[in-house]
């Protein structure tokens, strides 16, 4: 049974139901208190079942070196010189971000493949998942990885299983520095806007939340110490969409929908008006 | 089965399939249900318990399958932090939150070894071997190094050849069973993990 009420299907026109309103969830994630211990991640994998494959030292702290289908979180780590001869090593935990307006739900192709709860949890429903990828270039955040083992898209479900008996996420429960909390949006909102604050006062002038408005928002919040230069942390500045998905999506298929729709009508009206095409029976034995 | 199709139903059964199936691109597909993984904490059976590595020693809750009924043999399916315990309330770092596969893991010590003096093996023996072994050399040592009386004709009592170390898991209870217990004996160098 749902236990948590959809809001968008990806490729359906049908509207899902909505009658019902449950507050909208989020995570926030403070990157000032982050230690890198990745504790979020053993959690991620401990509570989804996962184990990912050993990899190698590539020569930095992130392991593995990139998101998988196994790896849904990640700590990413970031030697930046923010001016000059300031030597400043971020860490950003990666995954997806749970967008109010997700570009991986808009690209897929396939009917219930990507479904966003009205929690705000944007999750993929594996046993619909066709493998074709499109979420992978719908998403502004390059999150979602195919697997080779069974083709299919995976990504962080922010533990919609948890959520749904009223639990924390997993790497929200785990995290020894409190680094990422987790509460409704409005809250978290107000939590992340406060930390910023605090920051700022301590003289992290760039201190902000990201909160991309380009996405509709997100569920997956930020508190940045350099939140006017996201992309020191891996972070695009203004997310959006591709204009190729909301083309497609948004202008074509309707277009395309009205066309066939029309040539079936045409169809239709030809047959009453015309009829049928009478064969004449000398030229039925030719056929 | 001999089904026969003109022509013409070919080309009707053909255009029809064609249209449910742009149809279903276009989403007018039935609605395929979505719904969440099933919680599958949901009739384990908890336990609390310590983690077993560092001194800070953080709560533990323990999910074993089944209800403890008779006929179920328990395994522990998942682990977690303790959310009232008053050290980690809830949290874990990776090594502790990790610790499910310590637990599984083929290399794990389950049961006393030893490994005689001038052996290179190590052999299994039950544990009350394994009490008896370790009574029997402390009481060696013990008669062989015990010093009653110092250089100045005090009784002092020590045994300064064994020391004792307790784990950091220990309650305060055991802590105090454990320092008395040492202490009769005379040991003077007492300590635990958890004052690290």
């Amino acid at each position: 049974m749902q236990s948590l009420d959809v809001k968008a299907r990806s490729g359906s026109t049908a509207p899902a139901p909505g009658v019902r309103t449950i507050p909208e969830v989020a995570k926030l994630i403070d990157e000032s208190k982050c230690i890198g211990c990745k504790a979020c991640q053993v959690a991620c994998m401990n509570w989804n079942d996962l184990r990912d494959e050993v990899g190698t030292n590539i020569g930095v702290y992130d392991n593995p070196a990139d998101l998988t289908p196994s790896s849904w979180t990640l700590m990413r780590f970031f030697e930046v010189e923010t001016e000059k001869d300031k030597l400043e090593w971020l860490i950003r935990k990666d995954g997806c971000l749970h967008c109010a307006d997700p570009g991986c739900l808009k690209a897929c192709p396939a009917p219930g493949a990507i479904v966003k709860y009205s929690n705000g949890i944007v999750d993929f429903v594996s046993e619909n998942c066709i493998g074709c990828g499109y979420c992978v270039t719908g998403c502004p955040f390059n999150v979602p990885r195919i697997s080779k083992a069974d083709n299919k898209a995976y990504k962080c479900s922010l533990c919609s299983d948890r959520v749904a008996v009223g639990q924390a996420p997993a790497c929200v429960k785990t995290c020894p520095t409190g680094a990422i909390s987790f509460g409704s949006k409005e809250d978290m909102s107000i939590y992340a806007e406060k930390r910023a604050g605090e920051l700022r006062e301590r003289g992290h002038k760039g201190a902000g939340v990201y909160d991309p408005k380009g996405v509709g928002g997100t569920h997956v919040m930020y508190v940045l110490k350099h939140a006017d230069r996201p992309e020191l942390v891996g972070l695009p500045k203004d997310p959006s969409v591709s204009t190729m998905v909301t083309l497609w999506k948004g202008v074509i298929k309707p277009i395309a929908t009205a066309l066939m729709g029309a040539a079936a009508f045409a169809g239709f009206l030809h047959y009453v008006m015309v009829g049928p095409k009478e064969v004449k029976e000398d030229e039925k034995e030719d056929a | 089965m001999d089904v026969k199709v003109s022509r013409r139903q070919f080309f009707k059964i053909t255009a029809g399939g064609m249209a449910g199936s742009s149809l279903a691109m276009l989403g007018y597909a039935p609605n395929a249900l979505a719904g969440v993984r099933s919680f599958k904490l949901a009739r384990t059976t908890e336990h609390r318990s310590t983690c077993p590595y560092c001194s800070v020693s953080c709560g533990m809750i323990m999910y074993t399958l089944g209800d403890k009924s008779k006929n179920v043999k328990p395994a522990i399916i998942h682990v977690e932090g303790d959310p009232d315990h008053p050290v980690n309330r809830g949290t874990l770092c990776p090594k502790g939150a990790g610790v499910l596969d310590m637990i599984h893991s083929p290399n794990r010590v389950k049961f006393p070894e030893v490994r005689a003096p001038g052996s290179n093996e190590w052999k299994r023996i039950s544990w009350e071997e394994a009490i008896n072994r370790i009574a029997k050399h402390m009481k060696d040592d013990r008669d062989k190094n015990f010093i009653e009386k110092n250089a100045a004709g005090t009784t002092v009592n020590r045994w300064n050849t064994l020391g004792f170390l307790a784990s950091s898991a220990a309650s305060n209870e055991s802590g105090y069973i454990g320092v008395k217990t040492m202490r009769s004996m005379g040991v003077v160098a007492l300590d635990t993990q958890a004052r690290i």
